[in-house]
């Protein structure tokens, strides 16, 4: 089970989080100006890379936030935590 | 009472002051305290303790710890009780213990499964895909059974489990894997620098292969004695946990490891409720992994003859628990640890006919053999010969042929480090030539191995290889270490040496009979090598094919001497073939400590409503809706679930029924952009709704299906009171959340769960008011002043309540809201009001047909994820003016606007009298393979005295008035095409 930093708790075990797919995938502000393809790409296009992958969680059953973290998907390690609006923070390889 | 016939006089750490009886297949033995059930039976002479799992061949114990492929047995105290496939080499001896062997019918001497072994050139690897192909039919009903039978291991008690097993969760500093001179010898360093140390050992004892010193000392003294005093200064330390019986079975994520204790399955008598296992969940800044080492045995020809076993093991025997594993013995060996056990097993009176080394003369040769010991050098192991034990071995050596007589053959074939736990943690191993061993390289998480489970074999390297790991374990947890065991000078009669080897034995002749390589499952070098001839390169698909290191003990004997025979067999070394994974758990481990506390209610806890014990007093069937238990149908006397319905929903449309409809979900949503949020995120335009006003909201996902839908309504106008779906209230709530917190974080809108805090009453047909209006204070709920679709907060028999006038049923109706803890009463005071009335209490059955009878969908039955509001036939629910919502943009992709697309549409079956089933695919009578859609709920209608049934048909709409079929086993039903409302097609009735 993982350990994860909520930014707003400290350290919390996996059980009290739920997971959120891929981060930064900002919802665009007017969707219909879109062309079917970069829709296509919102709705369904995601990342899958081996080794640092910035993820949504939720502290659900916590302080209900959600909140980005970078895991290392070879280790599933948490590299970092940070709030909904902040840039990822570099984070060594 | 006389002692076992192959104890030894003296010696060993049993108990010889505590005799214990047992019996194994129904005959009676004696063993003492501190004997595992293996050692009790090889006391009493028994090796035969097992039949194989494919040949039925006669099986005796291979070795003496966890590693043990064929002693596995069933241990019964009673019908519940009774537990297979366990090791006797683990299993501790009590008085009265029952074990019975497995896996022969019907004894273990005369097994008649055994004439597979005569046909086992027919049978080879693979021979499951190459041979029960066809007929097809004959797999499910012939040959799977039949092997199933044949290749057997224990059979599951029939009772459920009684025993109670506990879960604890543990941090510390530094946990140590592993009682043996590394991870002792760690624990005494990290102990020393005040860290908060864990050691688990899965024996009775900790000490590992102290336990089994002969003619050592450490520090000058016995290792005995070395061994106790350690014991004693750990276990008076306040920041040490010493855990025997506790296996470290898997290692995960940050630190986490899965150790599971056995309390009670050594005692004979457990105290009641004493829990059996526990899990501990152990969170560790600091892992010492000191798993040890497994010595391998060797491949030769009938190497699984009963009395054949590992030399270690059969040391062990002798000096832990004084036991003499034969009488004449042979030691086949490929390492230094061959002299050592004769030398050991001679200096105990116990006659070594000889030992075969395939090596060539070595200094460790040289002294056995100046010690008095037959030696044969550079021999090739031939064969042995025996029915039910090992009775004699032939070897070649110089050019020259000899068979030995023999009770016992103990086969040295090097030491594998087990390197499981460290593998799990996802660390990376090495291939370390010199040794032949994969060893820890490259750590993943926070821990270090140390000891023989990293090739340091010989006990002093072990010693001040786990001092060391102990101290930078302490370092690195962030204390600092204080030296306390740097003199820990070990001398050694008999060393441990070197030496091993990998793959087949050298034979002078092509192998006829089998050589086993797993003996847990039966594989053979020969299996091995005709998949390297059919083309198996990687490792993973000989172990697949070949089934090689897939049985319980997950090849810890079998799986790099796997590797070397297909290194040979492929000319490629054993880094280019590689290794399998491992993967947890290391020893199989129960259910039960899994599951914990976790059983029935606790497992799965139900939801009950407050009115869940008036319909439990009032004859309810309640049927589970995720977790909600709710009311199915209330059957009066004789009726069954048919006769029921048909009663509550004629009741309904004729006079008044009550449902609880408190699971539905409910969402407060308030602030002053509440409005604004519900636009973007409801279908639906809900700026002009006014105060007071209810409409029904449908919700999308971003992909433009159906994900939701509920009646909403205004409140005030930055508040609003939302339902949904009884299954789909935690979903919504969490994404409405969602798009608050990360994408509309410019809304001002607070939400608040408020499923639990009402209780729903809804109070359904024409006398509805006439029902509740005599309990309802401050509000005029006359038709004219409480239209349909009206919401108001007032109060009822004395209690607030909030009043919505909504119809699921198609007749006027209200859902009385009250908050639960008046649940019970207000229900009851609606019920009393309502006897006149001829009220009925009617459950989700009678709800699910009068929605029907309407065509109301059920979001979850009408809908799978694929459907869009217009398919459903809700597209008039959509604001069309509004510039965005969830899902708007996927509805303006083209797949959205196909007409062919499914929509809803009603059926009526041509006899209607036959009810449709729900699932059923729909065909038109040309097109008969082609499915054109499928029957999505369907029900005999009492009130209309026909069937009716609601479906997804392609292009749908347009077909209003086609004649389809719905193919089923017993013929196709012909069903035409019609609208999907079927009664009171004008919505009258909801506005009387």
């Amino acid at each position: 089970m993982l350990i994860i930093p909520c930014p707003y708790c400290g350290e919390r075990p996996e059980l009290e989080f739920s997971y959120g797919g891929q981060a930064h995938i900002d919802r665009p502000t007017l969707p219909s100006e879109l062309s079917d393809e970069a829709w296509n790409s919102f709705l369904y296009v995601r990342a899958n890379p081996k080794g640092r992958h910035a993820e949504r969680w939720r502290h659900i059953h916590g302080c209900a936030r959600f909140f980005n973290a970078i895991r290392d998907t070879r280790t599933d390690h948490i590299l970092a935590t940070y709030k909904v609006g902040e840039t990822a923070p570099e984070v060594p390889a | 009472m006389t002692p076992a016939r192959f104890r030894t006089p003296s010696g060993g750490r049993i108990d010889r002051t505590k005799p214990l009886g047992f019996t194994f297949d129904g005959r009676a033995y004696s063993g003492f305290e501190g004997d595992s059930l293996a050692s009790a039976l090889l006391a009493n002479g028994v090796h035969l303790v097992g039949r194989s799992f494919k040949y039925h061949r006669p099986r005796g114990i291979l070795g003496v710890g966890a590693d043990e492929p064929n002693a596995l047995v069933d241990i019964r105290r009673d019908k519940a009780r009774t537990t297979p496939n366990l090791l006797a080499t683990q299993v501790e001896l009590y008085d009265g213990l029952n074990a019975v062997s497995q896996n022969r019918h019907p004894s273990l001497e005369r097994d008649r499964m055994a004439v597979n072994d005569r046909f086992g050139r027919f049978i080879p690897a693979g021979f499951y895909y190459k041979t029960f192909m066809w007929p097809r039919k004959a797999w499910d009903r012939f040959f799977e059974p039949r092997i199933r039978a044949a290749a057997g291991l224990g059979v599951a008690p029939s009772e459920p489990d009684p025993d109670t097993y506990s879960q604890r969760h543990a941090h510390c500093d530094i946990l140590i894997v592993g009682g043996g001179p590394a991870g002792l010898a760690a624990a005494l360093e990290a102990a020393a620098s005040g860290a908060r140390v864990i050691l688990c050992d899965d024996r009775p004892s900790i000490g590992g292969s102290l336990l089994a010193a002969h003619r050592v000392t450490i520090a000058e003294r016995p290792a005995a004695h070395w061994l106790a005093e350690t014991l004693e200064r750990l276990a008076a330390m306040p920041n040490v946990t010493l855990l025997r019986r506790t296996a470290a079975f898997g290692y995960y994520p940050h630190n986490w490891i899965g150790l599971v204790q056995k309390l009670t399955d050594h005692l004979a008598d457990a105290l009641p409720g004493q829990p059996r296992e526990r899990l501990w969940h152990v969170r560790a800044k600091q892992v010492v992994i000191a798993a040890g080492a497994i010595e391998r045995p060797l491949v030769f020809p009938d190497n699984d003859r009963p009395g054949i076993m590992l030399a270690d093991a059969a040391r062990t025997y002798l000096q832990q628990y004084g036991v003499a594993v034969g009488s004449l013995i042979v030691v086949v060996a490929a390492h230094d640890n061959g002299y050592r056990t004769a030398q050991e097993l001679k200096d105990a009176g116990i006659t070594v006919v000889a030992v075969a080394d395939i090596r060539r003369p070595s200094p460790a040769s040289e002294r056995a053999r100046a010690a008095g010991i037959p030696v044969w050098t550079e021999a090739a192991i031939e064969g042995t010969s025996g029915k039910l034990r090992v009775a004699s071995i032939s070897i070649t050596a110089g050019g020259k042929r000899e068979t030995f007589a023999c009770d016992a053959v103990l086969m040295a074939g090097g030491f594998t480090p087990s390197v499981h736990l460290f593998s799990q943690s996802r660390g990376k191993l090495a291939w370390n030539a010199p040794l032949q061993a994969y060893l820890p390289d490259q750590s993943a998480e926070a821990e270090r191995s140390a000891g023989a489970c990293r090739g340091r074999f010989a006990l002093d390297e072990a010693l001040a290889d786990g001092a060391e790991a102990g101290r930078a374990a302490a370092e690195a947890a962030g204390f600092a270490s204080q030296p306390v065991s740097r003199d820990l000078a070990v001398t050694i009669a008999h060393p441990i040496g070197h030496g091993g080897h990998i793959g087949a034995a050298p034979m002078s002749i092509e192998i006829k009979s089998k050589a086993f390589v797993d003996w847990q499952n039966d594989v053979t070098a020969n299996d091995i090598l005709l998949a390297a001839r059919e083309g198996f390169l990687s490792i993973e698909h000989v172990k697949r094919y070949t089934t090689t290191g897939m049985a319980t003990d997950q090849g810890k004997l079998s799986n790099i001497n796997a590797l070397g025979i297909v290194a040979e067999a492929t000319g490629r070394s054993i880094p280019e073939i590689g290794l399998t994974t491992f993967r947890a758990p290391y020893t199989p481990i129960s259910f039960g400590s899994l599951a914990g506390r976790a059983r029935r209610d606790l497992f799965d806890p139900a939801r009950i409503t407050a009115i869940h014990e008036w319909a439990a007093e009032h004859g309810a069937a309640f049927e589970d809706v995720g977790n909600w238990k709710r009311a199915h149908y209330f059957p009066q006397a004789g009726e069954d679930m048919h006769a029921a319905v048909a009663r509550e929903c004629l009741a309904v449309r004729e006079r008044v029924g009550l449902f609880d409809a408190s699971t539905l979900g409910k969402i407060e949503v308030v602030g002053p952009d509440a409005a604004e949020f519900m636009n973007r995120f409801y279908v639906n335009a809900w700026t002009k709704l006014a105060v007071g006003k209810c409409r029904y909201g449908v919700l999308l996902r971003e992909d433009g299906f159906v994900l939701d839908d509920g009646v909403v309504g205004r409140l005030a106008p930055n508040r609003f009171h939302v339902t949904t779906t009884t299954g789909g209230a935690a979903r919504v709530l969490a994404m409405m959340e969602d798009y608050l917190q990360t994408e509309w974080r410019d809304l001002d809108v607070w939400l608040t769960s408020t499923t639990e805090q009402w209780s729903v009453i809804a109070v359904q047909g024409p006398k509805a008011r006439a029902v509740i209006e005599p309990l309802i204070e401050d509000l005029d709920i006359s038709a004219g002043a409480f239209a349909h679709m009206s919401i108001a907060d007032a109060r009822i028999c004395g209690v607030p309540m909030r009043l919505m006038r909504v119809s699921f049923t198609g007749e006027l109706g209200f859902e009385v809201n009250v908050p639960s803890g008046y649940g019970a009463q207000v229900w009851q005071a609606i019920w009393e009001s309502g006897r006149d009335h001829g009220v009925v209490a009617y459950g989700t059955e009678t709800m699910h047909v009068l929605r029907a009878e309407k065509g109301f969908i059920i979001v979850g039955q009408e809908t799978d994820g694929t459907v869009t509001p217009d398919d459903a036939g809700l597209a008039w629910a959509i604001g069309k003016t509004k510039p965005d919502f969830v899902g708007k943009r996927s509805l303006a992709r083209p797949a959205m606007a196909d007409g062919d697309r499914k929509q809803l549409v009603g059926l009526l079956t041509r006899d209607p009298q036959v009810v449709l089933e729900e699932g059923a695919q729909i065909v038109a009578s040309s097109a008969r393979k082609q499915s054109m859609g499928h029957v999505t709920s369907s029900y005999h209608s009492s009130v209309l005295g026909k069937s009716i049934a609601l479906a997804l048909v392609r292009g749908g709409r347009e077909r209003i008035g086609e004649a389809l079929e719905v193919p089923m086993p017993g013929g196709p039903i012909e069903v035409e095409v019609v609208a999907p409302i079927f009664f009171d097609p004008k919505g009258e009735r909801v506005n009387v």
